[in-house]
């Protein structure tokens, strides 16, 4: 895969990752900001994503909307996305038109011009947003108590799309203030994956983003940490529209840090070995052995700035409670810590990750996102390359002591979502 | 079986055209006909060790049998569920070891089963897939496990404002019709599907006079031809006969199904175009200005950009094989929807009565035709595309010739399908959740704002 990936820098601080995928005359242009939600100041929860839509409502020299109608033109698509940890621009369109794309993308790095109008319209867009994704869906409501009853100092609690009470009042003035703080091209990275080399897109890039100012006041990303969590969280989250209730439980987990993956690479192996599919542990005992349950899921997001969560789902069978249902899991899981892990499946899932490099090439659009959100989650080039290599390098020793450390009922949030008893089906 | 030589010829050898200047993407089709008669289009892509395989069974969900609803879909749920001597789990793992996967979905119409696996692992991962496909043992166990799946499914269903939603819409227009109610089934057709049922509907879906076969990686015609007679040659010649049109029934009109949701969900539409419709690209084209994927459609505009009264909306041709309709969504908080609904009923009405303008046309043409070439970026999406113009019985010259004929519409074209298809009386909104001020909204003249 190195092959196929060149890594440069711009004098002004810009990262820049080139991708070569030489099928098809097809190019993804992306900007991806070290800055998401995590990175906001307390008080304006769901700016970085309310500036991220602001970014299509014009600049100095482009009409509200001009962008994704030049890129519609063009015959490309474009769309942007917020995470906690960053923010990222992108345009799908033929390899000959990147020129244009990066024209207009760093002229919205620096030359934002917003009106009242395209405030206040576009906040009532995010708060539909935030109808359309968390209060209209329980489930959704669920992991935002979850989130906030496991993150109480870190802003991962809080969620990227912002609190409602919040929201309604995001101004002009905290928008511009994340924007002038985080929107500087010694706080992004350039991917472009297709059709291009290196030295095309180094040339283009020099041309239309070489010139623009870094920002020299950029802090270390250097966010309030979790205080020890001493006591294990429970909830029950109740809702009348839940018709299949279910039980998740988070733990707080180390991340994959720049050259010190190892322990990430078990936890990733751990959440496969539980829950990836119908041959892993929890499905092998809940779904299987006993039928207590008609899913079980093991996940774990190692791609993440600070301490992230390894998480367990089981959805209860009918009749089953979902007191049973969670009593049940946490038999399974130590019945696991108890016979270890099968050396068999630890084969067939390496085989797995293994091929799905190979598959990966066949995608170049989803390989250029894994980059850009490990290297705006604090990794290095050098972190991404070694990956397979760490994760090969597991033993089934490795994956239990990792299980050893991260279940530790003291760092774990329980929850439940039901539907309130009063309420008959 | 009658035998046929390999015939094998290149139907297309394609250079996509865009802005004039020819583009490097060479999409060479083979169309093939194996010695045992069956017709696949494939694209030999020999740079990754790969393949992506797509076959398409027509008739899917609407063979479900009188009173069985759901039956067909629980059949494909129980494909890799076990084979021969290998349970679920033993089926899982060959799989894992192989490093293949295996996808089995049912639509409306279709049965669409894809495979994915490295060439070096074929012989071993296409005799799995094969036992999936034609000896899987539905055996009683993996029946109620994955019966109890579905009905897990059917009850979030229930709570779904945009399930809810889909299936009021179509239960009003399509009466008697499979078309009317969900391929999934419902709690009561699902509980009493037996083994009988689930293996009389493999019978009824699985046939060689309707399979559509699509490949595209590393691997040869002949080498194709080989593996799609090991395949598919067992399955029976015929299967079930599909069924008939549907009749469109619904009137112009709201429907409001309470539901206490803060936001309500809107599904609205009338009838549409059928694909083989001589104006359907026409049809494409105006619903693309109209309501299309980007955020420069009029929908969008007038309903996002200028009010902020939605996160998204969209209308979009459904050409079903037994009925074709025009639909579109949004979602507003209760106490907004009432005017994005006028909105929208402004909006069909102009679009009815003035069409597009010269402008709007020639930007759609623009940004369909340069991004029609964009789609075809790697195996698995240009084989999904081979499988779909083939069940739609497009050549493959589509590829060259669909640009060709957006770029040759007229705005007197395109204006009078705006007028023939986009019917204001006819429109008809469901309304899911706790909307207010809905009944004012609606004996407001609908052209009487909204659309400046």
């Amino acid at each position: 895969m190195e092959d196929q990936v060149t890594i440069d820098k711009l004098d002004n601080g810009m990262e820049v990752v080139v991708i070569e995928d030489h099928r098809a005359p097809v190019v993804v242009h992306m900007v991806w900001y070290r800055a998401g939600s995590a990175d906001e100041k307390p008080g304006v929860s769901g700016v970085a994503h309310f500036l991220e839509h602001l970014l299509f409502q014009g600049t100095k020299n482009m009409a509200p909307g001009e962008l994704s109608r030049v890129v519609a033109e063009n015959g490309g698509t474009d769309n942007a996305f917020t995470s906690y940890d960053q923010t990222a621009y992108f345009q799908r369109v033929a390899a000959d038109r990147l020129g244009l794309m990066m024209q207009m993308e760093a002229d919205r790095m620096v030359n934002l011009q917003l009106g009242d109008e395209e405030i206040r319209t576009e906040r009532e867009v995010i708060i539909e947003e935030r109808n359309m994704r968390t209060e209209n869906d329980p489930g959704a409501l669920m992991r935002e108590q979850a989130r906030a009853a496991q993150y109480l100092n870190h802003r991962y609690g809080v969620p990227i799309i912002g609190w409602r009470h919040e929201m309604v009042g995001l101004d002009l003035e905290a928008a511009l203030d994340f924007y002038q703080t985080y929107y500087a091209p010694n706080n992004a990275v350039l991917i472009v994956a297709g059709d291009v080399t290196p030295e095309g897109v180094m040339e283009l890039a020099r041309e239309h983003y070489g010139a623009l100012p870094p920002n020299p006041d950029l802090e270390p990303r250097a966010r309030p940490q979790e205080p020890p969590q001493t006591a294990p969280r429970r909830m029950v989250f109740e809702d009348p529209r839940v018709s299949q209730p279910y039980v998740v439980r988070s733990y707080l987990a180390p991340e994959r840090d720049p050259g010190a993956q190892e322990k990430a690479a078990a936890l990733m192996l751990l959440s496969d070995v539980l829950g990836g599919g119908q041959t892993s542990v929890l499905n092998e005992i809940l779904q299987f052995e006993q039928k207590k349950v008609v899913y079980a899921g093991a996940s774990y997001g190692g791609v993440s700035l600070d301490d992230t969560t390894f998480s367990l789902v089981v959805v209860p069978a009918e009749g089953v409670s979902l007191q049973e249902a969670e009593d049940a899991m946490d038999a399974a899981v130590a019945r696991f810590m108890q016979d270890g892990v099968d050396p068999e499946q630890l084969i067939r899932i390496k085989r797995q990750i293994k091929a799905s490099r190979i598959y990966a090439r066949d995608n170049v659009e989803r390989l250029a996102n894994s980059y850009g959100r490990a290297l705006t989650s604090g990794l290095t080039i050098e972190d991404i390359f070694a990956w397979p290599d760490v994760v090969e390098a597991v033993t089934e020793e490795d994956i239990l002591a990792a299980a050893r450390e991260v279940f530790d009922d003291k760092t774990s949030v329980t929850s439940w979502l039901t539907r309130p008893k009063e309420v008959t089906q | 079986m009658k035998t046929f030589a390999l015939k094998t010829f290149v139907c297309a050898f394609i250079v996509l055209v865009w802005g004039g200047a020819p583009l490097r993407a060479e999409i060479n089709i083979q169309e093939i006909t194996t010695p045992g008669g069956i017709s696949a289009w494939l694209v030999e892509e020999p740079s990754i060790p790969i393949v992506a395989l797509e076959l398409r069974f027509k008739g899917g969900g609407s063979l479900d049998a009188p009173g069985k609803r759901g039956a067909t879909n629980l059949m494909t749920g129980l494909l890799e569920e076990g084979t021969g001597d290998m349970d679920a789990r033993a089926f899982a793992r060959a799989t894992e070891t192989l490093a293949a996967s295996f996808d089995y979905d049912t639509y409306d119409d279709t049965i669409a089963v894809s495979a994915k696996f490295l060439t070096d692992t074929q012989q071993e991962a296409m005799a799995l897939f094969r036992s999936s496909i034609i000896e899987p043992a539905f055996t009683q166990v993996a029946l109620d496990r994955v019966r109890a799946q579905v009905m897990s499914g059917l009850a979030s269903d229930e709570t779904d404002p945009n399930k809810i939603a889909g299936r009021t819409f179509d239960g009003m227009a399509f009466g008697d019709h499979p078309y009317a109610t969900s391929i999934d089934g419902t709690r009561e057709s699902v509980a009493a599907l037996t083994r009988a049922d689930i293996v009389a509907a493999h019978k009824a879906a699985f046939a060689r006079d309707r399979v559509y076969v699509s490949a595209v990686g590393d691997i040869s015609a002949e080498e194709l031809a080989t593996l799609l007679d090991t395949l598919l040659g067992d399955l029976p010649a015929t299967g079930a006969p599909l069924v008939g049109k549907a009749e469109f029934l619904m009137q112009g009109g709201l429907t409001v199904v309470p539901f206490d949701t803060p936001q309500s969900v809107v599904l609205f539409g009338h009838a549409g175009l059928d694909r083989h419709d001589d104006d359907f690209l026409a049809a494409y084209v105006l619903n693309e200005i109209f309501g299309g994927s980007g955020l420069t459609s009029r929908l969008m505009d007038e309903v996002r950009e200028k009010r902020g009264l939605a996160y998204g909306v969209y209308s979009y041709l459904v050409p079903k094989d037994n009925a074709a309709m025009m639909l579109g969504q949004v979602a507003s908080a209760n106490n907004r929807v009432a005017d994005t609904i006028e909105v929208v009923r402004a909006e069909w009405a102009k679009m009815a009565a003035e069409g597009v303008t010269a402008e709007e046309l020639e930007a759609a043409k623009t940004y369909l035709t340069g991004a029609y070439p964009l789609r075809f970026d790697g195996n698995g999406p240009i084989a999904n595309i081979l499988v779909g113009m083939q069940l739609d019985d497009l050549g493959t010259d589509y590829i060259v010739t669909r640009n060709e004929e957006i770029e040759a519409l007229t705005l007197e074209e395109v204006n009078r399908v705006a007028r023939k298809l986009l019917q204001p009386d006819a429109l008809h909104f469901v309304v899911v959740g706790q909307p207010e001020g809905l009944e004012t909204a609606l004996t407001t003249d609908p052209k009487a704002d909204a659309a400046h």
